[in-house]
């Protein structure tokens, strides 16, 4: 055990001295460049998905009258609403309401005050129990004197669709980038064991055994991979530092105080292990190729 | 210690080495291995740490035969083999003392034990002192006796040499050679390939003859 742990350390030790070399730092820099760009996508999205989770609300319907609704059209409509057991509560928003709230948004004032007359229907603000928009609007739409009837949820719903696509594009990204990455090991890992050729052979006519000769080179792929990671979350930081300085002012003109969060440490810790992961990877391919050519007695 | 029955070797592109050798070599035996240049005494030479398996026959080393080896199990085969090659085979990145304390790095030794037999195979070559040197610093003969020190650090009973005096002047091949005497006289089995007549001559107390791929007893007079 004890010769095991030292062994380890001595691998450790020479691909630290390795990793120093120029070209292992250049392959960091590679590894540290292509992972910002998923990780720094994962973390954007990770911002928006919090958006959309918190205006993502009870499922709530808004049932528009025709401007013409008699009044006995707009009680058999909230008899109609308030019967149907799917229905959690319902509110009616009379035609003033709503243009006295309109007439509160910024710059609307002017354009309500050219239109003359009122436009706006009267209308019903449902909250259901489930979401279960699809089937209540349909029926909700043969109401008396109903106009038009609007699922509020399907704006969010899109929303989380669309996020549920970028995170797809990420981690698509991410793998292919990930397959590159290991090429990239591949071919560094590969020309530090040519270099290294000599000592290789030297190392199995003295008895090393496989284990002994590819673990420096183990240890330099994650190392490698490992210290990109760490320079992708680099990155990543300072890329979110820049975007939530430039999106404070967006964000208080909308009354926010929305930041992009950044990555938890479980993320950070995630991307640290996935880079040398595929350090180690890259290392291992190579390995196993390149120095069974490196046998002596082989030309 | 040593035992080839019918070997031959043959190359890819079909050259043969070696054809039908059958000889054996006992345990603290002091052997010469000689023979022209292309002859097959490297090759002879390389069968037995299992640089090179043989294409038919048998070689046994230690009690072992050698070509149904697997390849996992080889390393500890040379464990127990030192090897001394004419171009040295020395790492000219490292240090005098670096080199010699290579094969005890997976051998399991404790580093002060490591460093204890390092000291005491530069000693027995002559290079005691000299541990912080780059081997580049060194003259050919005393790269040889590095690559010596280096071949007996982890004490094995079989020391092998191929061409060791070949590049050296008569007095460093002396040396080199009074080295592998020393070796044999505490019982170390040690082959020696060579064609320097003089080492033979004096030291040869049996010769293996190596000719087109043939080995022979070579009778002494």
């Amino acid at each position: 055990m004890k010769t095991w742990v030292r062994q380890h350390r001595q691998a450790f030790v020479s691909a630290l001295a390795r990793l120093r070399r120029t070209t292992s730092l250049f392959s960091v820099f590679v590894i540290g460049v292509a992972l910002s760009l998923p990780a720094g996508g994962y973390a954007l999205l990770a911002g928006l998905s919090d958006v959309a989770a918190r205006i993502t609300p009870e499922p709530q319907v808004s049932v528009f009258l025709t401007t013409e609704a008699a009044e006995e059209d707009t009680k058999a409509t909230l008899a109609a609403l308030k019967a149907d057991v799917r229905v959690a509560s319902v509110q009616f928003v009379p035609r003033e309401s709503a243009l006295k709230s309109l007439a509160e948004v910024q710059g609307m004032r002017e354009v309500i005050d050219a239109l003359g007359a009122n436009p706006l229907p009267d209308a019903f603000l449902v909250r259901l129990k489930e979401p279960a928009e699809e089937a209540f609007v349909a029926k909700a739409a043969g109401l008396p004197g109903v106009a038009h009837v609007q699922a509020d949820t399907a704006w969010a719903a899109r929303l989380a669709a669309l996020t549920g696509i970028a995170r797809l594009v990420v981690w698509a990204l991410a793998a292919v980038l990930g397959a590159g990455l290991v090429a990239v090991t591949f071919n560094t890992i590969g020309l530090q064991v040519l270099t290294q050729r000599e000592e290789i052979e030297v190392l199995k006519l003295i008895g090393a055994t496989d284990a002994f000769i590819h673990r420096p080179f183990y240890y330099l792929g994650l190392l490698q991979g490992l210290m990109g990671g760490l320079v992708a979350l680099a990155i990543v930081w300072v890329g979110l530092a820049l975007l939530n300085t430039e999106a404070a002012p967006l964000a208080a003109s909308y009354g926010s105080d929305f930041r992009f969060p950044g990555l938890t440490p479980g993320d950070a810790a995630a991307i640290a292990i996935f880079a040398a992961l595929i350090g180690w990877l890259g290392a291992y391919l190579s390995v196993r190729r390149r120095l069974a050519e490196a046998e002596p007695g082989r030309k | 210690m040593v035992s080839f029955s019918a070997v031959a070797k043959r190359y890819p592109g079909g050259l043969t080495a070696l054809h039908d050798a059958t000889f054996s070599i006992d345990a603290g035996e002091l052997v010469f291995v000689t023979g022209r240049s292309g002859a097959g005494k490297s090759t002879l030479l390389k069968l037995i740490p299992a640089i090179e398996r043989p294409t038919t026959g048998t070689v046994i080393v230690g009690g072992q035969n050698v070509g149904a080896l697997k390849r996992s199990a080889v390393p500890y085969l040379r464990r127990n083999i030192g090897l001394v090659f004419q171009d040295q085979k020395l790492l000219y990145d490292r240090s005098v003392y670096d080199n010699v304390v290579l094969p005890l790095a997976f051998s399991g030794h404790s580093p002060r034990e490591a460093a204890r037999r390092a000291r005491a195979a530069l000693d027995k070559v002559g290079l005691l002192g000299r541990e912080r040197a780059n081997p580049i610093q060194l003259s050919g003969g005393e790269q040889q006796r590095l690559a010596i020190a280096r071949a007996v650090v982890n004490r094995p009973a079989i020391l092998i040499a191929d061409e060791p005096t070949a590049n050296l002047d008569a007095e460093s091949a002396l040396r080199i050679a009074e080295i592998f005497i020393a070796f044999h006289q505490v019982g170390v089995t040690v082959l020696i390939a060579t064609h320097d007549e003089t080492l033979v001559e004096r030291y040869g107390r049996r010769v293996l003859q190596v000719e087109a791929g043939r080995v022979s007893e070579l009778t002494r007079s």
